[in-house]
């Protein structure tokens, strides 16, 4: 110490430093954020406080990165930490190495209070669902590229639907800024244009670790995407923001690449039932000309001519010719391609369609594939997939009430 | 017939599979009703057997496609294509 007792402003500042400094170190301290400031810089500065008290506090830009919630004003947290002195200024502060929320009480009031806000501003209504695609060809899956969660969802989705084009857009799921990388990834999905359907989302964790699928902004990107959004995050009981705003919620990862897309193999199965639909409601409809024009040879061969009545019935002939060559190639086409894929041609086969419970109405020979077609009352023969019964047709109930042909 | 005027219409660029699905439902439901001429409803048939026959090369079709998407620097969309990652 100089004479007189005098010191310089440097010394004493350096000597309360040694003080604070050493006096001062790994501290846990319970307080409100206030003035919270993230600078531009990275580093994030803000004020801890009670009723009576304040402490600057500062967290640089390495700590903030790991932080798993987005700290801001009136927050409860408890901060880790030591307190330096910032000798050109003569302050001290709090050097903050980790924020935690106080419980995840603190966390659970944050997310109430923005699922009653955006709630209120009508976000979560269902007239704002998007329908979803019902066969998309081009699924964007927003998530961490290392997750489990991308794992499950591309194997899922190959495995129902290998013919689907995936588009990943890697981000952080988790940490600070993850939540922008979340929401820019659903905006550059949108730019891009490309994507019938969005899922994003991530793997299971502590509320902590699924915090940016609580953040407003991520929220307002689902809610502005024009592209259809599934949200699955964490497990079946988690619920978050992001679930409430998304046009559908999954329950898991996986249940999302499972709601997405339907099943290859189901596809083709209803194809080839179409197809045999389309394939008997032809020949129905030819059968029925052909009685017609076989009715009006008999009713009218004396009042008109001949010729015309022969062309019309040639005209029948070379159609149903022409139904018989293109459904032949395509059924043989369609058989060769079935068998390849999943053999599920043989659901079209009759006699294992029988077996699975249905039967064969036949009356003089023909089928009877509608109630309006057959004869009442009258015999008819019944074809299981063992054997046949006869039976008496006694009376008829269809859906439009009296059309009955004959 | 509603049905008939799409047909014509009809002849434009590539369909989605969506799209294509969906008309040859359209298609099954007109033949199962059954109220359309007959040389009509064998162009629908014939119409819904192309159109099942583009569906099925479609769902037979079995490697995945896998690509990123990510913008460059300078804001630029960048679509790459991965070789799946297994």
């Amino acid at each position: 110490m100089a004479q007189n007792g005098i010191i310089t402003v440097t010394e004493l500042t350096r000597r309360i430093k040694g003080v604070l400094e050493h006096g001062f170190t790994e501290l846990l301290v319970q307080g409100e954020i206030s003035n919270a400031k993230l600078h531009s810089s990275g580093h994030f500065y803000f004020s801890l406080k009670d009723e009576s008290a304040q402490l600057n506090a500062v967290m640089w830009r390495s700590r903030v990165q790991n932080l798993p919630f987005r700290p801001a004003d009136g927050m409860k947290v408890i901060a880790r930490g030591n307190i330096t002195l910032y000798e050109p200024r003569g302050s001290y502060q709090l050097d903050c190495l980790s924020l935690q929320p106080l419980g995840v009480g603190e966390l659970q009031r944050a997310f109430e209070q923005l699922r009653n806000r955006l709630m209120a501003e009508g976000l979560f209504e269902s007239s704002r669902k998007k329908p979803l695609p019902e066969h998309p060809s081009v699924i964007a899956v927003i998530t961490s590229p290392t997750g489990a969660a991308v794992k499950d969802m591309l194997s899922v989705l190959r495995r129902r639907m290998p013919s689907l084009e995936i588009v990943l857009v890697p981000v952080r799921v988790q940490g600070a800024g993850a939540a922008d990388e979340i929401a820019g990834a659903l905006d550059l999905v949108n730019e891009w244009g490309g994507a019938d359907l969005i899922i994003t989302g991530r793997g299971g964790g502590s509320m902590e670790d699924l915090w940016a699928f609580n953040e407003e902004v991520v929220a307002r990107a689902v809610a502005r995407s024009r592209v259809p959004v599934i949200s699955a995050v964490g497990h079946e009981v988690d619920f978050t923001i992001c679930d409430f705003v998304a046009d559908l919620r999954a329950p898991t990862p996986s249940a999302a690449a499972e709601l997405a897309v339907k099943e290859a193999s189901d596809l083709i199965e209803l194809i080839g039932n179409y197809c045999y639909t389309m394939h008997s409601s032809v020949m129905n409809s030819i059968a029925v000309r052909r009685k017609t024009v076989e009715h009006l040879v008999r009713s009218y061969s004396f009042h008109r001519p001949i010729d015309l009545l022969r062309q019309r019935s040639q005209t029948v002939d070379e159609l149903s010719r022409r139904l018989e060559h293109s459904s032949r190639q395509w059924f043989q086409s369609a058989a060769l391609r079935l068998r390849e894929y999943t053999g599920r041609i043989q659901s079209l086969d009759p006699a294992l369609v029988l077996k699975r419970g249905y039967a064969i109405v036949r009356q003089e020979g023909r089928v009877v594939s509608a109630a309006h077609n057959a004869s009442v009352p009258g015999e008819a023969v019944i074809t299981f997939h063992d054997g046949a019964l006869s039976a008496t047709v006694h009376d008829r109930t269809t859906e439009d009430h009296g059309k009955e042909r004959d | 017939m509603t049905a008939l005027q799409k047909t014509m219409a009809k002849k434009e660029t590539k369909q989605t599979f969506e799209q294509s699905l969906r008309r040859l439902e359209e298609l099954v439901e007109t033949l199962e009703r059954g109220d359309v001429p007959l040389e009509d409803s064998l162009r629908l048939y014939e119409e819904g057997i192309g159109l099942s026959n583009e569906c099925l090369a479609i769902l037979k079709r079995t490697e995945t496609r896998i690509k990123q998407l990510s913008k460059d620097l300078s804001g630029r969309i960048q679509l790459t294509e991965t070789d799946g990652d297994e």
